[in-house]
């Protein structure tokens, strides 16, 4: 599930539960539906909702990445902690990570 | 070094992507007689559900082939030390025709699906021991080895 925050410059999209391969394919559906509609300058990916990741989580990230590109929008990535920070890390996007800690 | 099996189960479940999170619980479900950490637990949780994920996106592409599942606790015999969980990932796909380079992180056979191509890495990561046995057309075995700090005991 994702809950989509849209002001039109920036897109926070929220996903609740888990992101394995199974579940993946709908969260990207739900985020590019948004993406394409709107072209936002700035996706957030806030991972606080998130129960397990795997490293379909990091195909979804670099996805995104790439749709946004297409029009020259950017995105960041939110309280990742537990896995999904530890993942994230491993992939060597630690730098696309913001926000003020583990929150 | 030699390991008495202290509990095990074997599961067979076909290759169908809603049991990725299925097998992840279930070996965690096993692990948790271990009183693991919440870090450890999690550790398990990926490297089974990339083990899985593996067989369905790969070794099983074109058809839902079955995919064997099995947990073992091993203990060292030789002295008094943490025991230790072994995770069997079997298929009878399609096999990895280069074993070294499937591991190579960031490589992956399958760009269409948004594959990171991280799975083998994530597992090397998060166990102890990764051992991939691959045979073009036979399938594939992947064995993991997890240490088990427990707490209790």
């Amino acid at each position: 599930m994702v809950e989509i925050v849209n002001s039109g410059e920036q897109v926070t999209a929220g996903i609740v539960g888990d992101i394995d391969h199974h579940t993946a394919s709908g969260i990207r559906t739900e985020i590019d539906a948004v993406l394409e509609n709107t072209t936002p300058q700035l996706l957030i990916l806030d991972f606080g909702g998130v129960k397990f990741m795997d490293s379909s989580g990091i195909g979804l990230i670099l996805g995104r990445q790439r749709v946004l590109q297409s029009f020259g929008g950017r995105l960041f990535i939110k309280n990742a902690t537990g896995h999904a920070e530890k993942i994230v890390k491993l992939a060597g996007l630690s730098g696309l990570m913001i926000g003020g800690g583990k929150g | 070094m030699k390991y008495t099996t202290k509990n095990h189960f074997k599961m067979m479940i076909p290759a169908r992507s809603q049991n990725e999170a299925f097998a992840r619980s279930a070996v965690s479900a096993f692990a948790a007689q271990l009183d693991p950490t919440v870090e450890e637990l999690g550790d398990i949780k990926a490297a089974v559900s990339e083990a899985v994920t593996n067989c369905i996106v790969h070794a099983y592409a074109d058809n839902i082939g079955m995919i064997e599942l099995v947990a073992r606790i091993l203990q060292d015999d030789s002295h008094d030390s943490a025991p230790t969980l072994y995770i069997r990932v079997k298929d009878k796909g399609c096999g990895i025709a280069d074993i070294e380079r499937a591991k190579t992180p960031l490589f992956t056979t399958c760009a269409e699906g948004e594959r990171a191509g991280l799975g083998f890495a994530v597992m090397e990561s998060f166990t102890d021991r990764l051992q991939v046995r691959s045979k073009a057309g036979a399938g594939t075995t992947v064995t993991m080895y997890k240490r088990l700090e427990t707490r209790s005991e």
